[in-house]
């Protein structure tokens, strides 16, 4: 299984959700953080991301980006 | 170039060519509509772009994007037209945008006739739109006039980024008359450093032309603006003619086709003995006010004639601040005064 | 071990910006594909839109690109002026369903038929979203809105208007296609298409025009993830995805 990781650009974030359902292996969640515009950043809060992109994709804000790590 | 006998419509159109012109947006309506049938002809010859747009509405909007990109656009059409037009005018105000429109007015309001009329002063000069805008207005007196006016259109709008109005009317339109039109280049400034298309000459910074402003200290700073350009304008760019002013008992005020046909009754007048003389603004916006301080000591009386019901009468009370008695003689509809009109009018007022 | 950004903000949507749009609000995903484009084919320095009125009026203020105001409806005859003017540069014009399929019903349509050689990308949402939600000539029999408060009902309002099938049915067009962004295949998909309407542009291929099924949130009274199933069961059957036209 590919690995992968995001980095979210916490204040662009609205916690809409769209990412969280759009994720294949479930490993994202809104966060109890708020942000500078009062939203609830979305987090990946367990291991398990595979680095597909769908939440980047599904962000209306631009908010995430998307690493995938490779072993060797 | 020697002078050609031409068509008003035809001169107009061919004078807007030679002055650079290279697109053209219109609707037909009646009666002008010899200058889209001459644009679609000739503007390709010189490597210009005639498009018929689908309303006046639409064709002012293909108006807004060319002149956005800082090119010479310009339209035509007629009063009802221009109402339809009124707002891509405000727009065009309002963003800043260089371009040339033509009005050959008719009779009004809605539908109105199809003859002869200067029933579109008011909304030329007061607005149209919505906002606080002006547009220059220009009167031409007759077709040699018209030919240099929209010559010289491009220059005023391009300077002031704001559209231009030559407001004709349906006898100018239909007349022939001959006229020189010379080529003339037109200076557009620094075109580069507003226009759309720029991008990479503006050290990628990219343009953005808009209206619109939400914060509304910002807006109001976009209107002070705005009023500092037309405040500019009046003080350097109106234009007027004035006619046996010097010892006049009785002034006419009028503009157009109107003031062509009072100047020959001013000569008659003045055969049989009667002072009579004339101001003729040619820029309705900037109104030329200081023209009406020439008005000499000898006046008794101010005569507002036009081809409307009186819509020039308020400026002129404002320019000679209410010290003459100013009354209205004219027609609308499609009718003119006649020349003996005129002089049975001036005669009744000096008695 | 190694690390590749799969993934990246568009270089040409606006540093530090955050949007206005409601959270979850279709726009967004639809700005950030156009980004996307504009920097996948390295056209931002020639790249040229019109700001459209309603939600996405201050567009501008997200792409970093060239912009001009259009009133009401008229962006497609404002690109015309402009790509009249600069055949060379790319055109495209961004207008929801009351701005397109209502008050800009005559200009879609004649620059359209005209085959002007501009990408339309065309934002239905079944709503006006931006004055607060009323009906759209795109609202759907039965769905309420603030100016048909008991649901849309054709006796009074007709049925929605179906503009990829109206545009068709032109001779001009070259491109026309129905997208959604309601899921990432969709938004996939989505992004396929317009980044054929920008290649078409580029060929001189003349008219392209993509709908893109959105949301709205707030005025629809969804969170934005009810609102996509809701768009998914409800406009998709009405509006259905796919190619209604292709010069290929």
């Amino acid at each position: 299984m590919a690995k992968g990781r995001i980095e979210v650009s916490e204040d662009y974030c609205k916690s809409c959700g769209l990412c969280v359902a759009a994720c294949p292996v479930k490993v994202l969640r809104i966060s109890d953080r708020i942000n500078m515009k009062g939203h609830r950043p979305v987090e990946q809060y367990k291991e398990g991301c595979i680095g597909c992109g769908m939440c980047a994709i599904s962000c209306p804000d631009a908010a995430i980006e998307v690493y995938r790590i490779s072993e060797e | 170039m020697t002078k050609v006998l031409m068509k008003g419509s035809e001169a107009i159109a061919e004078a807007a060519i030679q002055a650079g012109c290279t697109h053209f947006f219109g609707y037909p309506i009646t009666p002008q509509n010899e200058i889209p049938e001459y644009m679609s002809a000739h503007l390709p010859e010189h490597g210009g772009i005639y498009i018929q747009g689908e309303s006046e509405v639409a064709s002012i909007n293909m108006v807004l994007g060319a002149a956005a990109t800082g090119c010479q656009v310009m339209t035509s059409s007629s009063s009802p037209g221009i109402s339809l037009m009124s707002e891509g005018i405000s727009y065009l105000a309002g963003s800043e945008l260089p371009c040339v429109i033509v009005n050959v007015m008719r009779g009004g309001p809605g539908l109105g006739g199809i003859l002869p009329s200067q029933a579109d002063y008011l909304q030329a000069t007061k607005g149209g739109g919505n906002g606080d805008y002006n547009l220059m207005v220009f009167a031409p007196g007759n077709l040699q006039e018209a030919v240099d006016l929209v010559q010289s259109a491009w220059d005023y709008a391009f300077k002031y980024r704001n559209p231009v109005m030559i407001l004709a009317d349906g006898f100018m339109g239909q007349m022939m008359e001959p006229v020189e039109i010379k080529e003339h280049k037109t200076d557009r400034g620094n075109v580069e450093s507003w226009a759309l298309g720029y991008y990479k000459e503006r050290g990628n910074k990219r343009s953005l032309i808009k209206s619109m402003n939400l914060t509304p200290e910002l807006l109001e700073e976009h209107n002070i603006h705005l009023q500092e350009k037309y405040a500019a304008m009046k003080k350097e760019e109106t234009m007027f003619e004035l006619v046996n002013l010097d010892d006049a008992e009785l002034v006419i005020a009028s503009y157009g086709t109107s003031a062509r046909i009072a100047k020959t009754a001013i000569s008659h007048l003045r055969n049989e003995g009667y002072k009579v003389g004339m101001v003729r603004p040619i820029t309705l916006f900037p109104f030329p006010y200081e023209a009406f301080d020439r008005i000499p000591a000898s006046t008794k009386h101010i005569l507002d004639i036009e081809m409307n019901m009186g819509q020039m009468i308020d400026d002129v009370k404002i320019a000679t601040a209410c010290k003459y008695p100013v009354s209205f003689f004219g027609h609308c509809g499609g009718l003119a005064p006649s020349v003996e009109e005129i002089e049975a009018e001036c005669k009744k007022i000096l008695g | 071990m190694s690390e590749t950004k799969i993934y990246s903000r568009p270089e040409s949507w606006m540093k530090e910006v955050h949007t206005h749009y409601c959270p979850g609000c279709g726009h967004g995903i639809a700005h950030r594909l156009i980004c996307e484009l504009i920097d996948e084919f390295g056209i931002q320095d020639k790249t040229i839109s019109m700001a459209p009125v309603g939600c996405a009026a201050m567009m501008y203020d997200y792409i970093d690109i060239d912009y001009v105001e259009a009133p009401h409806g008229r962006a497609p005859a404002v690109a015309t002026g402009i790509k009249r003017v600069y055949p060379e540069k790319i055109v495209f014009t961004y207008q929801g369903d009351g701005d397109l399929a209502s008050i800009g019903m005559a200009e879609i349509i004649h620059a359209a038929n005209r085959g002007e050689n501009i990408t339309v990308i065309f934002i239905n949402n079944a709503i006006y979203g931006m004055t607060g939600g009323q009906m759209a000539p795109t609202t759907l029999i039965g769905q309420k809105a603030t100016t048909c408060p008991l649901g849309r009902d054709p006796q009074l309002a007709g049925y929605p208007i179906r503009m990829c099938e109206l545009l068709a049915s032109l001779e001009t067009p070259s491109y026309i296609e129905r997208v959604s962004v309601a899921r990432p295949k969709y938004t996939i998909k989505a992004k396929e298409a317009l980044k054929k309407g920008f290649r078409y542009q580029m060929d001189k291929k003349g008219f392209s025009f993509i709908e893109v099924l959105s949301s709205c949130p707030t005025n629809w009274g969804l969170t934005p993830i009810k609102s996509f199933e809701w768009q998914l069961e409800n406009m998709v059957p009405y509006y259905p995805l796919g190619i209604f036209k292709d010069f290929e």
